[in-house]
């Protein structure tokens, strides 16, 4: 039997997610490399109690971060907006705005949503820690700071350093551009960002793409993220054939 | 005290920090005042932006309604290409950043200590905040500058003896570029020095806008722009 993870459709590809899982959602905060259809079949499926990871807890909509103008954004707060969320993981969790709150935000608030804020630089070698096997690491970001309250510290070198833990997940939410029939991943651009980490760290890795292509269709030395850390993929329908006109 | 002449306005702030950028040098600039200095880049001085989003090296920001979701800075502003440009993911570029591979930030801040101490991403009376990268810039570039307004909107001086704001970064701070000073925090815990002044601005009427003491450079000099 050859090897093909393609998925039928975004419900089937989210069907096992339970409730309680940790979810990680990939992409930097706008609309480039975040898994939107993942994100809306997720909804549409329920799991609640979910501990989601991410860069941001969902900025684009209040601001319009990183989206073109005249398409209404989707981000993280189709979830939490839904009550499907009880702890966030996130170094930009909140809008950049203070007079337009997102949803976490509102949520954080009213004593619904747990958050545990970690530096951008950290969250993301959290993850290639997790899926490179590396338990923990030192890292001299936040020494000295509230978000190293609590967590053991070393000097090396004369410089202060902070342990910080491998983060793994149950399933990771990630886009990329193109996949291969095997999984093997290519990006385009600044759309990279966290999906690489996060597909690494997480047992149950599914990717969104815009094109599924037969193996050779990606030049292996143009492969962001081999196959070995992909389970499954879903393409993106083109808007010409039903599919939503995102970007 | 009213002040003795008017304030540099916020063009001005990142035209001075400019000026500290070197040929050859990998700049990351943070959201705010810094964002403006790519606008005043002399142009024999050549250099290559980093970006958190995961770029090496890009061209000015993309004309209106011409935006790439491919291609975005740290602030979710659209960018245009040039050739010679890199990307990567996350964990690379935050290697870059912790690996002390960046030769300069430029960052705001709400508070710079006498040591050089650096808060810039909590306030308090939200009672959540946004760290993003600060903490690790702070810790990893080779050269932190903080471009900010003397003071807060209340008057308060944010250039203080310890800052009363959650840190960012503990003695991380070179250089602080204000609307009405260039605050140079000296090495190995000697404090602050006065090294330049606005047009209209001495020594005397800076120090009463400060909170924190600094000493006065012997070569103390009118803002230079050119």
């Amino acid at each position: 039997m050859p090897i093909n993870k393609t998925v039928n459709s975004f419900a089937e590809a989210v069907s096992d997610i339970s409730d309680g899982s940790v979810v990680m959602i990939g992409g930097f905060g706008g609309a480039g490399g975040m898994p939107h259809l993942l994100m809306l079949a997720l909804r549409d499926q329920g799991a609640r109690n979910l501990t989601i990871i991410g860069n941001t807890a969902g900025i684009a909509a209040p601001t319009g971060f990183g989206w073109p103008e005249g398409i209404e954004p989707i981000d993280h707060a189709v979830l939490i907006e839904n009550g499907q969320i009880a702890k966030v993981i996130a170094s930009f969790p909140v809008s950049g705005s203070v007079s337009r709150p997102n949803a976490f935000e509102k949520g954080f608030r009213a004593g619904e949503i747990e958050l545990e804020l970690v530096p951008q630089g950290t969250l993301a070698e959290r993850m290639r820690a997790a899926g490179a096997g590396i338990a923990a690491f030192y890292t001299p970001t936040a020494a000295g700071t509230m978000l190293a309250d609590g967590k053991e510290t070393r000097v090396f070198d004369g410089r202060e350093y902070v342990l910080e833990e491998a983060l793994h997940a149950d399933f990771a939410l990630v886009r990329a551009k193109t996949a291969d029939t095997l999984g093997n991943l290519a990006y385009a651009g600044t759309s990279r960002t966290f999906n690489p980490p996060m597909a690494m760290a997480a047992k149950v890795t599914i990717a969104e793409v815009d094109e599924i292509v037969e193996p050779g269709g990606i030049d292996p030395d143009r492969v962001d993220t081999p196959s070995i850390y992909v389970k499954r993929i879903a393409a993106r329908p083109p808007a010409s054939e039903g599919g939503v006109a995102l970007p | 005290m009213t002040d003795p002449a008017p304030r540099l306005d916020r063009e001005v702030i990142a035209m001075r920090v400019a000026r500290e950028f070197r040929d050859g040098e990998v700049v990351n600039l943070g959201i705010g005042i810094p964002t403006l200095c790519s606008d005043f880049v002399p142009p024999d001085v050549e250099i290559m932006y980093h970006s958190e989003s995961g770029l090496l090296n890009c061209g000015p920001l993309a004309d209106e309604g011409e935006g790439d979701v491919d291609l975005i800075n740290a602030g979710g502003q659209f960018l245009s290409p040039i050739p010679g440009m890199a990307y990567f993911d996350s964990a690379e570029a935050f290697a870059m950043i912790r690996g002390g591979h960046i030769d300069v930030t430029a960052l705001g801040a709400l508070q710079v200590s006498a040591m050089g101490d650096l808060a810039n991403w909590f306030l308090p009376a939200r009672g959540v905040g946004n760290v993003g990268g600060a903490m690790d810039l702070a810790a990893g570039a080779k050269r932190v500058i903080v471009a900010m307004e003397h003071n807060g909107r209340d008057g308060s001086s944010k250039i203080v003896p310890e800052c009363s704001y959650p840190l960012t970064g503990k003695g991380c701070v070179s250089l602080v570029v204000t609307d009405i000073a260039v605050i140079e925090v000296l090495p190995a815990g000697q404090g602050l020095q006065l090294i330049e002044h606005a047009p209209g601005w001495d020594a005397a009427s800076i120090q009463s806008q400060t909170d924190a003491e600094f000493s006065v450079s012997t070569d103390l000099t009118e803002i230079t722009l050119v």
